[in-house]
């Protein structure tokens, strides 16, 4: 049997366990996937914990009822890749060896990159919400805390789910607002990047919903340490920021088993042709979803079109074909807005979010860079889509490839 | 495209100031470039740092973050700030006559 490994059982690393399974012929191919622990987390739900949205329950389910019974499932750490050997080394002591690779081990929060983060006021008035420890933290601190000035601050990018962070910001305002104490509270946004989005069109218009939301902006701050004794972020140029609860976005990086594995840059994410997923150190090796250092954003929704193109160029690998610049970037994000509301980004490499509609038989259409009920119920109605259509590799009515259809320029 | 005639060379620069074409870019161009970003004086520090990301442009086709240049140039994030204040990956970018450096998504 010739043998495909999968590293990393999340987003990408499922969706891919079962588009392979669904399409390699079963008498050739063994295909098995990696995971350290048992429980897959739907991250996109942590944002809804803080405000009691979600329950921390409500957002993890078995990582094995979502492998295919026909595919391995070892649970370990993974030690070191060998890519050389064409071997995988588990912390199980097991030694994997592959014709192809699949790299989707992902990105994590790494607090411990900037000087007093994760000290003094860790999970005491400085909390993150990428993690479900944070989260679930967070949401205990939130319900009793009186008000205050709030900072929102992302230490460094990139980060994954770019949007997130203003979705926090939009439904912190709504939260407080229910609670009777927005007007005690003070929200402000500091970001590294100089505006509100990455990209111009969407960073004007996310930025005015800021303005009408009351949260202050302070953009082009470099993070360079936190002083938790005096509640304060410092940043590189010696700028302070002072905060009563400080929610951060840490440092995003590639898993360290990549830097164990020479296999990434400064950041631990293993450079990747942009177009074939391809590595572009080791032909029988792809990457796949946040483990890339590629310039798309770092979501589910793209980890999902990836799939599709990786799917098919493993196939084209097996058989000695060219392989096909079939991912052009495309990431597609509804964006909480509060109160009940959201909006909807659809952009790809070149193509930078636009405002106009996005059609989709059957549901859409739904409006862009526009705040809608439709796209709050989409976000919503995401978490099933997630546990019941995209992890199992279900055909969605969504095209891998950007589409301008709607777009207004 | 705005074209500035400088050292005796004519450099093309994009919207933002930051030049387009890298081969056009001479050490004389970097100081009229750094006088503007308010850096009267070019010291071995600041050559260490433009050298170095004109290499890793090279190499990898953009300029490189602060962490980049911590780890592969081995250049402390602090002395970057003290020689190019506030935005040192921007205005260490435009001197060596890169484009701005991209942001991500
Ligand atoms: C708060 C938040 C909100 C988000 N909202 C959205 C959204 O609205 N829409 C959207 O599309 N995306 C959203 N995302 C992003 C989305 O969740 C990720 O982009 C997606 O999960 C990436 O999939 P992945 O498979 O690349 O990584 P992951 O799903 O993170 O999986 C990586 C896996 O690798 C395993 N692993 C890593 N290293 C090792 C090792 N050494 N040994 C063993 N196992 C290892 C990990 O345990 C993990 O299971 C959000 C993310 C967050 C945090």
């Amino acid at each position: 049997m010739k043998k495909i490994v999968i590293l990393g059982g999340g987003t990408a690393g499922t969706i891919m366990a079962n588009k392979l399974f669904q399409t390699l012929a079963r008498d050739e191919w063994q295909i098995t996937i990696v995971d350290q622990d048992e429980t897959h987390i739907y991250q996109p739900g942590l944002l809804f914990i803080p405000f009691n949205i979600y329950t921390c329950n409500d957002v993890i389910k078995p990582r094995r009822d979502y492998i295919p019974k026909g595919v391995e499932l070892i649970v370990s750490s993974i030690d070191v890749i060998e890519p050389d050997k064409s071997r995988v080394k588990l912390a199980n002591n097991r030694v994997l060896s592959y014709d192809y690779l699949i790299i989707a081990t992902g990105t994590r929060t790494r607090p411990e990159e900037t000087d007093g983060l994760a000290e003094a006021g860790w999970y005491k008035n400085i909390f993150d919400f990428y993690t479900i420890e944070g989260a679930c933290h967070l949401q205990k601190y939130l319900k009793h805390w009186p008000g205050g000035k709030m900072v929102l601050n992302i230490v460094e990018m990139p980060i994954k789910c770019p949007v997130a962070p203003l979705e926090f910001l939009f439904l912190a305002d709504w939260w407080f607002t229910e609670q009777g104490i927005r007007d005690k509270v003070d929200l402000t946004f500091v970001t590294p990047l100089p505006g509100a989005f990455t990209k111009p069109k969407a960073a004007a218009i996310l930025g005015d919903f800021l303005d009408k939301k009351n949260v202050h902006l302070i953009s082009e701050f470099n993070t360079g340490s936190v002083d938790a004794n005096r509640n304060k972020i410092v940043a590189f140029d010696g700028t302070e920021v002072d905060y009563d609860l400080l929610v951060t976005i840490p440092t995003n990086m590639g898993d360290a088993v990549i830097e164990r594995s020479g296999m990434g840059d400064e950041l631990n994410f293993v450079p990747t042709h942009k177009n074939s997923l391809q590595s572009k150190a080791y032909e029988n090796v792809f990457v796949i979803g946040d483990a890339t250092d590629l310039p798309s954003s770092k979501a589910g929704s793209v980890a999902h079109f990836q799939a599709d193109v990786l799917t098919e160029n493993i196939q084209r690998a097996i058989d000695g074909l060219p392989l096909l610049d079939g991912f052009d970037g495309h990431a597609n994000c509804f964006i909480e807005s509060g109160f009940g509301k959201g909006m909807l980004i659809d952009f790809n490499y070149d193509v930078e979010p636009l405002p106009g509609k996005y059609p989709l038989p059957g549901i859409g259409p739904f409006s862009l860079l526009q705040e809608t009920k439709a796209n709050h119920w989409g976000k919503m109605m995401f978490r099933w889509v997630y546990w019941n259509l995209l992890l199992r590799g279900s055909e969605l009515p969504i095209q891998a490839q950007m589409n301008m259809a709607g777009k207004m320029r | 495209m705005p074209v500035r005639e400088i050292a005796g060379v004519q450099v093309d620069f994009d919207a933002e100031g930051f030049m387009t074409n890298p081969d056009q870019w001479n050490e004389e161009i970097a100081k009229v470039l750094a006088a503007e970003e308010g850096i009267s004086q070019l010291t071995e520090g600041h050559w260490q740092v433009i050298h170095f990301i004109r290499e890793d442009y090279k190499e990898k086709g953009q300029a490189p973050t602060i962490r980049r240049m911590n780890k592969v140039g081995n250049i402390a994030t602090k002395d970057l700030y003290e020689w190019f204040p506030k935005g040192p990956a921007k205005k260490a970018a435009r001197i060596a006559g890169l484009g701005k450096p991209q942001g991500c998504v």
